[in-house]
């Protein structure tokens, strides 16, 4: 197994050291840069003086393998260096951000979970009814509705019903509170974009318990227990679910991972201020250092969800760790 | 002399009878599948006669019927603009097939070469394109599209094709991975090693003899990537990275307008996503009905 985990662990390098040379040729291909931006920002007439010395300043005249070098070398001390466009420390500017955003991919798996688990499981049981077929129905819907269409249909929606009962439109606050801070005030603004793409994401994973709890059904131990007069719903609770939820884990697992570098839309709709939106920022004001911090933050989060996910399948299952 | 003429047609007429009758019990047998079917082809038929079908000029102001409610002059009612809804939606059924459809198709067609490539010559090229797979994989979406958009700035082409392009990019290594998983279990099949032994290039070995049978995965990849691939693009021009104005795209209607208006005309906001949600959900069922005929052994797609 630590054999396994090592081999496992090592394949991450890879993948991260080659996110770092295509986020930084990928920046780099753009035309423009920010110091010319900048300026092209303040007036008509640009001084080429002055953007000279900017970008000596940014250290953007060095050798593209000398810049290289410093994001590399800094990556692996820790060191993220400053944000181009505001001057600030990155660690800095983006932990908060980061920590908005984390929540909102908790608690949306949080949601697709509640969605998917119930749902799958009876769409299963009632394999071929008017109710697998609804669910079923419903998890297609899901996606196909844009996240950021249900983002606006659900703020049309909390507008309407705040006016017809309260009298007054209510909207969900704008400004980010930590949810130690003031619970019911953080919930309360991001319960609805977790709404929004947990439904998206629970798709899937209904799909997932869906098959999964099919197949189980119609294993042994399941005739067995039933045989035994073991009342039906303990035999899908404690025979079927929980030998059916191993596939889920992992789709859930891996969808989370996607969700990190996915929240950019629903960001935009409830106008959050979380990192998809500074992505967007950094890639528009191109400030180098910081979309390529926020890529290898994702990308990190990526390969570590997967490679959990694969490290808990090893576990269960220990034919894995010998075949690859 | 018109024998062989005669003689060959006579032979089509009853192949395509039956193709029509099976088409028609497959559609009993699976009606998803059908109502998707259904769906694309009014899409279809909307793009094409999109002048006949519609009144209104799409990208025309008119500032005396600003954010009009649906009555019988404009059956959806108006923008901000003025612009009628409806046309807007029928004339951004063409953006969304083009895109769709070309990206879906050029995605999947260079992820079904190379992934056979790759499986086909395996060892050391198969393991760095592997990796470069999983980097691509691992590499946020949207930012890799939007990257794309702002690289494209650069190059002489319309904002549709730098659209195409972005989504084009993400969906190569999905479809090679799939394609290539196939592709292994081919190449160990003897009719290649005929093949090499008769002394074939590379090149025809993998056109010819291993492509051809990996076309099952490549039809269903690129039937399930149409209706990711116009949600991808309504994204795109929801945040306004893809599609610029006055071209009419869904996404690009829900821009601005539809937030800003939601509460006192709602029709903005709804009309357009329900038409992106319908059409996403048709190509959906579509590709999976296909997938189920093909090869339902692919269900977790």
């Amino acid at each position: 197994m630590a054999k396994y985990v090592i081999k496992r662990l090592l394949l991450m390098i890879p993948t991260l050291f080659g996110a770092a040379i295509l986020v930084f040729l990928l920046m780099r291909a753009i035309p423009g840069d920010i110091c010319y931006l900048r300026m092209a920002g303040g007036g008509a007439s640009v001084d080429l003086d002055v953007v000279r010395q900017c970008r000596v300043d940014l250290g953007l005249d060095r050798p593209l393998w000398v810049q290289f070098w410093d994001f590399i070398s800094g990556f692996l001390v820790g060191d993220f260096g400053k944000s181009m466009w505001t001057g600030q420390p990155i660690f800095h500017e983006v932990a908060l951000r980061f920590e908005l955003s984390l929540q909102i991919a908790i608690m949306a798996t949080a949601v697709s979970i509640l969605i998917a688990i119930p749902l799958g499981t009876i769409s299963a049981v009632k394999q071929d009814t008017w109710v697998d077929y609804a669910v079923r129905t419903f998890s297609i819907a899901g996606i196909a509705v844009p996240s950021f269409w249900l983002g606006i249909l659900i703020i049309l929606g909390i507008l309407i019903t705040s006016k017809a009962w309260f009298g007054q439109s209510w909207m969900p606050p704008i400004t980010y509170r930590p949810i130690w801070v003031d619970p019911w005030y953080n919930l309360s603004m991001l319960i609805w974009p977790a709404l929004a793409t947990g439904y998206r994401y629970s798709a899937v994973a209904t799909r997932m318990t869906r098959s999964a709890v099919l197949e189980v059904l119609r294993e042994d131990y399941v005739r067995t227990a039933r045989a035994k007069g073991v009342f039906e719903t303990l035999v899908i609770r404690r025979h079927a679910l929980r030998n059916a939820l191993l596939p889920v884990i992992t789709v859930i697992g891996i969808e989370f991972a996607f969700l990190m570098g996915g929240l950019v839309v629903t960001e935009q709709v409830f106008n959050l201020n979380g990192i998809g939106k500074l992505f967007v920022e950094s890639v528009e004001n191109h400030d180098y250092n910081m979309t390529q911090s926020l890529v290898m933050l994702v990308v990190a989060i990526f390969a570590l969800m997967n490679f959990l996910v694969d490290i808990f399948y090893a576990w269960l299952d220990p034919r894995i760790r010998y075949v690859r | 002399m018109t024998t062989a003429e005669d003689f060959s047609v006579a032979e089509r007429m009853p192949a395509r009878a039956s193709r029509l009758s099976a088409a028609l019990r497959f559609a009993r047998k699976n009606m998803l599948g059908a109502a998707g079917a259904l769906v694309v082809v009014i899409m279809i038929l909307m793009a094409i006669f999109a002048p006949v079908v519609t009144s209104y000029d799409p990208t025309a102001n008119d500032f005396g019927v600003m954010l009009e409610a649906p009555s019988n002059e404009y059956i959806l009612g108006t923008d901000q603009y003025g612009r009628d809804l409806f046309s807007r939606i029928v004339y951004g059924a063409r953006t969304a097939l083009l895109v769709g459809f070309l990206s879906a198709f050029i995605g999947a067609t260079v992820g079904l070469v190379l992934g056979v490539a790759s499986a086909y010559f395996g060892g050391t090229f198969d393991l760095i394109f592997q990796r470069f797979m999983d980097v691509l994989m691992a590499f946020p979406l949207i930012i890799l599209a939007l990257a794309v958009v702002s690289i494209g700035d650069a190059l002489p082409i319309g904002d549709t094709f730098k659209v195409i392009l972005a989504i084009t990019i993400p969906f190569i290594p999905r479809c090679a991975r799939i394609v290539r998983s196939s592709a292994l279990a081919i190449r160990e099949i003897p009719y290649i090693d005929a093949a090499r032994a008769c002394g074939f290039g590379h090149a025809r070995i993998i056109l010819r003899h291993m492509v051809p049978n990996v076309m099952a995965p490549y039809l269903i990849i690129f039937t399930a990537s149409v209706g990711q691939a116009i949600l991808i693009e309504a994204s795109l021009s929801y945040l306004g990275l893809g599609v610029q104005e006055p071209t009419p795209a869904w996404g690009l209607m829900l821009r601005g307008g539809a937030e800003e208006y939601a509460e006192s005309a709602p029709w903005v906001a709804i009309f357009p996503g329900l038409a992106i949600t319908l059409a996403v959900f048709g190509f959906n069922l579509f590709g999976d009905s296909v997938r189920d005929a093909l090869d339902p052994k692919l269900r977790q797609l």
